[in-house]
């Protein structure tokens, strides 16, 4: 059978970058085709090209689909011959209905009046075959991102898809979640729907894909044949870095000394609903170079936990102590928990942690700016040292201190926001999903960072929805569910399935 | 702002085309665009229109008593345009100056002309009644989190009726003399020798100094600063500027006292939002509001103190405004928060926060006033004056996102 997609030689260059260099691209009809690359390897810019955000004639190459050479001049013309786009950040609106975001900008109307009822049993229909069992009257502001993606993609369903892309789908979603999707995405290949599913998780990618392309620095590097080759993790990384990555996580001997923090019966409510308890009762230890995580699923109250403790940055009705060094803490506001030696370093760190438009110098600076003037007046000369030396020490990859967090990669941002919290001289570091949407030769240098913080006799606190990550970089295992913690192991005892099961067991006692 | 060298790190990927225009390349474009654009851009766009009307009003502009007219008319837009300047960077606005200017005013001459008070103690009390004022509306944004937009609009009109019920329908004057040396008084002679050409040379000095600092600061840091030669022709030109000013004023009366009010304001400005903790923090705040308050910065306390800030300015605006016309009446103010909303926007700052920069601000205001006065004078109808201030505002808005895109 003839392939339903093929790009060939696909060349495309901005002023002074060239980001794809003869890329090919080979789609087989029902199949799920994976497309690995670090970030800035070049899957996002092929895909533009492929939907015609980067319309023909801005690139050099051809693009076959169902076996025609087409000119994609943009996106409403590759939509209307099946080719949808499913990108990371949603596009839904969150003040409209599921029904209304479902056929926004393709209603199902009359003269510009819209056939409610033909709408409603339509996206009912669609929301079944997406297995989504909700109203479609509800708000998507009101349904988890989980639900989101699939509202996703029953809008693509609605558009009669024959070729599905899905720009890292399960970025932000739930084990149990990622897993619903993925068989969504199976089902779907049944039906002959190609799909491109571009993810970092490679144990997804292992488990649904028939082959796989890996891009690196805009070229191909290779496709594998899922069915006639061996594919494991360390095969498709070694694919993507260039190198034999056998050690994933940087070793360590911990030298792990008293206890630094203690939190003892900590209790926060939900910052809009007063009697809803989303942390409950939680009592845990940190000790001087140890880094202890925090495993969960997804809306386990990881977050709100972090949050409240980081001076009430989260929630109301906040009880329980915090103890330092033995000594009773006042974290009431952020600024006391700073001075008390916490610091977090967000989940999120373009909205919550970095002023993007703003250099590196004074996103270094900001959490500390007395640190570096006198009298309110700033020390310019010392702010650049400041900035520079953490540059070096991180090994931020930027051209000087001067340029703008906006233009930095994932990994590069992280270093800054590592860096700013860093410079509080914190003696506990919060670090909430420090790898989150970072490409893996990144991810190591994060990991060799935290290795080192707790060398020097911190302690750290790290929470992360991949298990994988806990297991390589933690000392000790604390399990989350629904608000309580419901599990705590060290090391050498956890592995993935007791974590599960600690979750699992915790359900079944309600 | 964003212009980097590449001492280091990144290298562009190999045999990639050079970008059109090219940083390094010589002549005027290239001086253009290796330092900061925009502000250049601004003035160059400034002394244009200067020498657009001065041509079109058949030398009227430069004029010494035009020149210090156009000063008098601007010193409350400049004054009101610093503070507007922190409120939009902090990302909000503020429509209620015009009103407050009104209302200060009312209150000034209610308080000289009808109670006697001291006018050293009326000119305190009203810029504390601006700071109240402007604190009472920080309070209801900062801290119950109602948009600026509304609490000022709210305050536009409460400050207006109040306007009208102070004065109760009248016009309120005159002032007591020495109130009036505000707005008309100049600098003193000394022995007969007119001061405006040494205070000339003085500010030239401290704005090349200042300037030169930062250059080499900017220098030491890595950031590619402007070239050695365009800093001394930008400031040739500019000491031009300043000379000829203070001569033509010299043919006067000399350098009015609201303008050195209005100099010591905007370096104090400049100093705070580029050197001080607070201003860096006011940037931080508009620029990401949670990332700033998690970073342990007070921003509810910070925007209520930009308010402040903003309601202690609009009062000595309101007192310039009154003492300049001698009396006050109940539509003193009204339209000046468009002004001075304007100058800051012409000026580069950014509706959505974090962006802005208190040079920009003056030399929009300046153009603002270049424009009223000049169309005035070439007898362009109050209609079509509007008309052509709101085109200049979008255009240069437009401008300057263009040129964002382009980066």
């Amino acid at each position: 059978m003839a392939a339903i997609l093929e790009m060939r030689g696909i060349t495309k260059t901005f002023p002074g970058v060239k980001a794809l260099d003869n890329v090919n691209l080979k789609v087989e009809p029902g199949e799920i085709h994976a497309l690995v690359g670090e970030n800035g390897a070049g899957k996002s810019t092929l895909m533009k090209v492929l939907s015609g955000v980067y319309p023909f004639g801005s690139y050099e190459g051809e693009i076959f689909y169902e076996g025609q050479l087409s000119k994609f001049r943009d996106i409403a013309e590759s939509e209307h011959v099946g080719i949808i786009i499913i990108h990371q950040e949603l596009a839904l609106v969150p003040l409209l209905s599921i029904a209304e975001n479902i056929f926004l900008g393709n209603e199902t109307s009359r003269f510009g009046v819209i056939d409610w009822d033909q709408a409603f049993a339509r996206t009912r229909d669609l929301l079944k075959t997406v297995g989504l069992d909700e109203n479609p009257e509800t708000l998507i502001t009101n349904i988890g991102v989980g639900k989101q993606q699939l509202v996703e993609i029953a809008k693509a369903l609605s558009k009669k898809v024959k070729l599905l892309i899905l720009d890292e789908p399960t970025a932000s979603l739930s084990e149990k979640d990622s897993d619903a999707l993925l068989s969504l995405l199976l089902n779907f290949k049944k039906q002959g729907i190609s799909s491109i599913l571009i993810s970092h998780k490679l144990n997804e990618i292992s488990k649904v894909a028939d082959q796989i392309t890996i891009l690196r620095d805009g070229t191909t590097v290779e496709t594998l044949n899922c069915h006639t080759t061996e594919i494991n993790e360390d095969r498709i990384i070694q694919g993507m870095v260039g190198r034999d990555m056998a050690h994933r996580y940087p070793p360590r001997t911990p030298k792990i000394g008293e206890t630094l923090l203690e939190v003892k019966s900590w209790n926060a409510h939900h910052h809009l609903h007063a009697d809803r308890l989303v942390v409950k009762n939680i009592n845990f230890t940190v000790r001087k170079g140890e880094i202890v995580g925090i495993a969960g699923l997804m809306g386990s109250g990881r977050t709100e936990l972090a949050m409240s403790i980081f001076g009430r940055a989260y929630g109301q009705g906040i009880s329980g102590t915090v103890r330092m060094n033995g000594k009773d803490a006042d974290v009431s506001t952020i600024n006391k928990a700073i001075e008390a030696g916490i610091a977090y370093v967000t989940e999120d760190r373009k909205q919550l942690g970095l002023v993007l438009d703003e250099n590196i110098t004074k996103n270094t600076t900001l959490a500390n700016l007395p640190g570096v003037s006198t009298a309110m007046v700033i020390d310019e000369d010392k702010e650049y040292g400041v900035a520079s030396d953490y540059r070096t020490k991180m090994r931020i990859r930027s051209f000087g201190v001067a340029q703008q967090t906006v233009n930095l990669s994932g990994g590069n941002q992280q270093k800054v926001v590592l860096s700013k919290w860093l410079f509080t001289e914190p003696q506990i570091l919060i670090l909430d999903e420090p790898t989150r949407g970072i490409d893996v030769g990144a991810k190591y240098e994060i990991y060799a960072i935290i290795n080192e913080l707790a060398d020097q006799g911190r302690g750290v606190l790290m929470i992360s929805s991949e298990m994988p990550e806990l297991l390589g970089m933690c000392d000790r295992i604390y399990v989350m569910n629904e608000g309580k913690f419901v599990g705590e192991f060290p090391a050498a005892e956890a592995s993935q399935e007791t974590i599960m099961r600690a979750i699992m067991r915790s359900k079944e006692l309600h | 702002m964003s212009r980097i060298t590449a001492e280091e790190g990144l290298k562009p990927a190999t045999g990639v085309p050079v970008a059109k225009t090219d940083p390094d390349a010589p002549g005027w474009r290239g001086l253009l665009k290796k330092g900061n654009f925009r502000d250049y851009g601004l003035m160059i766009a400034l002394v244009l229109i200067m020498l657009f009307f001065e041509y079109t009003t058949h030398g009227v502009l430069f004029q010494p008593l035009n020149l210090t007219n156009l000063i008098l008319q601007n010193s409350y837009v400049v004054v009101m345009a610093l503070g507007m300047l922190l409120v939009i960077v902090a990302g909000h606005i503020d429509l209620s100056i015009g009103s407050l200017v009104g209302f200060v005013g009312a209150l000034a001459a209610v308080l000289m002309v009808n109670y006697n008070v001291n006018y050293a103690l009326a000119t305190i009390m009203c810029l504390a009644v601006g700071g109240l004022i402007g604190a009472s509306q920080g309070y209801f944004i900062a801290y119950l989190k109602i948009p600026s937009f509304i609490v000022t609009l709210a305050g536009m009109l409460v400050f207006r009726g109040l306007t009208l019920a102070v004065l109760q329908g009248a016009s309120v004057g005159p002032f007591p003399d020495f109130f009036q040396l505000l707005s008309k008084g100049f600098i003193p002679k000394l022995n007969g020798f007119d001061l405006s050409l040494p205070i000339a040379a003085v500010l030239w000095l401290i704005l090349v100094g200042t300037g030169w600092r930062r250059l080499s600061n900017q220098r030491k840091h890595g950031v590619v600063a402007e070239s050695v030669g365009s800093f001394l022709i930008r400031n040739g030109v500019i000491g031009l500027v300043l000379f000829g000013f203070a001569f033509q004023m010299t043919q006067y009366r000399g350098l009015p006292n609201v303008l050195i009010i209005m100099f010591v304001l905007i370096m104090l400005y400049r100093f705070v939002t580029n050197k001080t903790t607070i201003g860096r923090r006011i940037y931080a705040l508009g620029g990401n509001v949670k990332a700033a308050k998690l970073s342990g910065i007070k921003t509810e306390r910070l925007t209520f103190l930009t308010f402040v800030n903003m309601g202690v300015l609009a009062g000595l605006a309101g007192m310039i405004f009154a003492a300049r016309l001698n009396t006050a009446t109940p539509k003193g103010g009204v339209g000046f928060e468009l002004d001075v909303i304007a100058a800051c926007f012409i000026g580069g700052a950014s509706a959505a926060g974090g962006v802005g920069k208190v040079t920009g601000a003056v030399i929009g205001a300046f153009i603002i006033g270049v424009m009223n006065n000049g169309m005035s004078i070439m007898g362009i109808g109050i209609d079509y004056q509007q008309v052509i201030k709101g085109l200049v505002l979008l255009a240069a808005v437009c401008l300057d996102v263009y040129n964002k895109n382009k980066a």
